[in-house]
């Protein structure tokens, strides 16, 4: 694409990445609920999907599988809405087949990653999320070089509360100090699980990890998100969670952690 | 395939790409030349290597997923440790996840460096028979971080085929990051010489999971990668006060089941959620040991029984053919 457009990303207040170095932590599902609960505020929200191999964003918001298209200033985002308060941008609304494999080397993923960066017209956000695969490798990389021209506001790590997990988040720490990404705070996912038939509290992926790994690295502690089964049913089903469930513990701990997420926006 | 010199720019596109010699970062490369000349993009002589090396590995089966967290790691691990229960059997794994290696936590070998011996690197044992390599036992601190670009990667899983002394083995197994990008196309690349028994696939029941694991399927046949089978993991949770079954990652789109029985592919199994499979990955500990008689370990046990079936049935239509066509 040749057109003039510098300035695609002017006129978006934040950037904030969603990262983890495990995989299946909920990267892409923390994504998804923080940008409805953005949204439920009032905020106008974009979704930047740079998994590529593994985009899961179209169907956590049932948002199918439109074309996209093309206006003077680049690709045009597909919106879930008509008010077009949150609009997402994914590799899974360039492919023909849903099935196909996007089985692409690191130099190719860069260069799409890079269109995707600058060739996308947002328009007015308040936030733009960044959902990333796991690991710290090309895709982040190019993600990070390509936004240097705007100002990104930091990062949110996900982890599951298990030492398999927050060993692999403790690597991502060091990438991100390494290439000089703020560190917003840390989500613990999958926090504990209340059997909605005796509710005895189970710790399937164990408990509190998150929280000491913050303590242990000197990092915000966001809040954790408890393991529930309604919220993998909505995400399956590309359903509201925020809007379905405003009673359950599930709901406040998401909303608590972007309402602290966006008082760090604002006072930074 | 993608190779990096170690004078190579940050940038560097790997010899054998297209672009080696040509693109932006070749400017001021001391290989530029012979990039640009061509020569670099001849089959990398590294594959027969690799297939001499490894002439003296019986099975060699890859574990994947195209979806994160579904159980990869602690499925090759536990297929491992299954398999070396039997002493007469020399069992390998090697991690090729680079960015995120979940190996040596797993198999409680955190902290462990790889020696060099005469004949290369020396692997690090669990057992005897069990021997395991991973990126995680080149870093010197848990907080290290490995920041590559694909190149430098696939440098590091060549080096891990051709330079580390496997020795005689029955069975390699190799865990895999997810996706279908520069690790996958390497190893499938650097292993053409030798005979690839086939990729175990590990997903979840969920449709978010399926639908990433399909694409891998698609990666599989692109390849020619012969799928040995399915693994349903996490598949239901029973609590273990009231015993009801709760889906925590419900199968709305029929789960591995449905996707094996539309792309006729055998389901090896499923494994249900349990705390203990995540506290013994946390300690290092095999599952077996620690929980022998849990539905879980039971559904270990059978996938590993089909597995072997389906891996010894292939040796004899391997070895028999010639006689009976002959
Ligand atoms: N708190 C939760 N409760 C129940 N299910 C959850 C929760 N968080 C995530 N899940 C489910 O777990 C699965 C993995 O989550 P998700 O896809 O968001 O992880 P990810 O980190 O983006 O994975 P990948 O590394 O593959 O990109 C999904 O099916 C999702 O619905
Ligand atoms: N059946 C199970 N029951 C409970 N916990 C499990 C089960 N299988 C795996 N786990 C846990 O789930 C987490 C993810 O497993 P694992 O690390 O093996 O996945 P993976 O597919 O290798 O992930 P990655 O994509 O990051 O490499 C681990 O913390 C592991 O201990
Ligand atoms: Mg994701
Ligand atoms: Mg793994
Ligand atoms: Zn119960």
């Amino acid at each position: 694409m040749e057109q003039n457009n510098e300035d695609n990303l002017a006129q978006v207040q934040h950037v904030v990445l969603v990262l983890s170095g495990k995989g299946g932590v909920g990267k892409s599902t923390i994504t998804t609920e923080l940008a409805l609960a953005l949204r439920h505020a009032g905020k106008k929200v974009g979704i930047l999907d740079i998994d590529l191999c593994g985009p899961s964003i179209p169907r956590m918001l049932s948002v199918g599988r439109p074309d996209v298209h093309q206006c003077d200033l680049g690709w045009v985002p597909v919106y879930t809405d008509a008010e077009k308060s949150l609009a997402l941008m994914s590799i899974g609304f360039l492919l023909d087949d849903p099935d196909d494999a996007v089985v692409w080397r690191g130099p190719k993923k860069t260069a799409l990653i890079g269109q995707f960066v600058s060739d996308v017209a947002w328009g007015e956000l308040d936030v733009l999320l960044v959902d990333t695969p796991p690991g710290t490798s090309d895709e982040h990389l190019a993600v990070l070089e390509n936004l240097k021209k705007h100002k990104v506001d930091g990062a949110i790590l996900v982890t599951t509360p298990q030492a398999v997990s927050t060993g692999d988040v403790r690597r991502e720490i060091t990438f991100c100090k390494k290439t000089g990404l703020r560190i917003l705070g840390i989500v613990e996912n999958m926090s504990g699980f209340a059997c909605p038939h005796c509710s005895e509290c189970t710790n399937i992926f164990s408990k509190g990890g998150g929280e000491d790994l913050a303590k242990l690295t000197g990092s915000v502690f966001l809040g954790s998100v408890p393991l529930d089964p309604l919220l993998s049913a909505s995400i399956e089903e590309g359903k509201d969670f925020i809007q379905s469930f405003p009673h359950s513990p599930t709901f406040s701990a998401i909303t608590s952690i972007s309402h602290t997420l966006l008082n760090s926006l604002q006072a930074a | 395939m993608a190779d990096v010199p170690d004078n190579a720019p940050e940038h560097c596109p790997g010899t054998q790409s297209e672009k080696a010699g040509k693109s932006t970062a070749c400017q001021g490369c001391p290989n530029q030349t012979l990039c640009a000349s061509g020569a670099t993009k001849a089959p990398d002589p590294a594959i027969a290597e690799i297939g001499v090396k490894l002439s003296t590995v019986k099975h060699k089966i890859l574990v994947l997923s195209g979806k994160g967290g579904v159980g990869k790691s602690t499925f090759s691990a536990h297929l491992a440790h299954a398999l070396a229960s039997d002493i007469n059997k020399e069992v390998a794994v090697l991690d090729i996840d680079i960015c995120g290696p979940s190996i040596p936590r797993i198999m409680g070998l955190e902290g462990e460096q790889v020696h060099q011996s005469g004949s290369g690197w020396s692997p690090v044992y669990v057992e005897d028979n069990l021997a395991v390599m991973s990126i995680g036992f080149l870093l010197s601190s848990p907080d290290d971080a490995v920041i590559w670009r694909g190149p430098k990667k696939n440098g590091m899983i060549k080096q891990f085929l051709r330079d580390v002394d496997w020795g005689q083995l029955d069975y390699l197994i190799v865990d895999t990051p997810p996706g279908t990008s520069d690790e996958h196309l390497s190893i499938v690349q650097y292993l053409s010489a030798t005979h690839i028994d086939g990729a175990v696939i590990i997903t979840t029941p969920q449709e978010v999971s399926l639908q990433d694991v399909r694409k891998e399927i698609r990666f599989c046949q692109k390849v020619k990668l012969p799928i040995i089978g399915v693994v349903e993991n996490m598949s239901g949770f029973v609590c273990p006060k009231c015993k009801n079954t709760s889906q925590i990652f419900p199968a709305t789109s029929g789960g591995a089941e449905r996707m094996c029985s539309d792309l006729n592919l055998p389901l090896l199994g499923k494994i249900p959620l349990d705390p203990r499979i995540g506290r013994s990955c946390d300690e290092g500990r095999s599952f077996f040991n620690e929980v022998p008689d849990s539905p879980a370990t039971k559904a270990y046990h059978s996938i590993v029984q089909k597995h072997m079936c389906m891996c010894t049935k292939h040796t004899h239509t391997d070895t028999h053919t010639h006689e009976y066509t002959g």
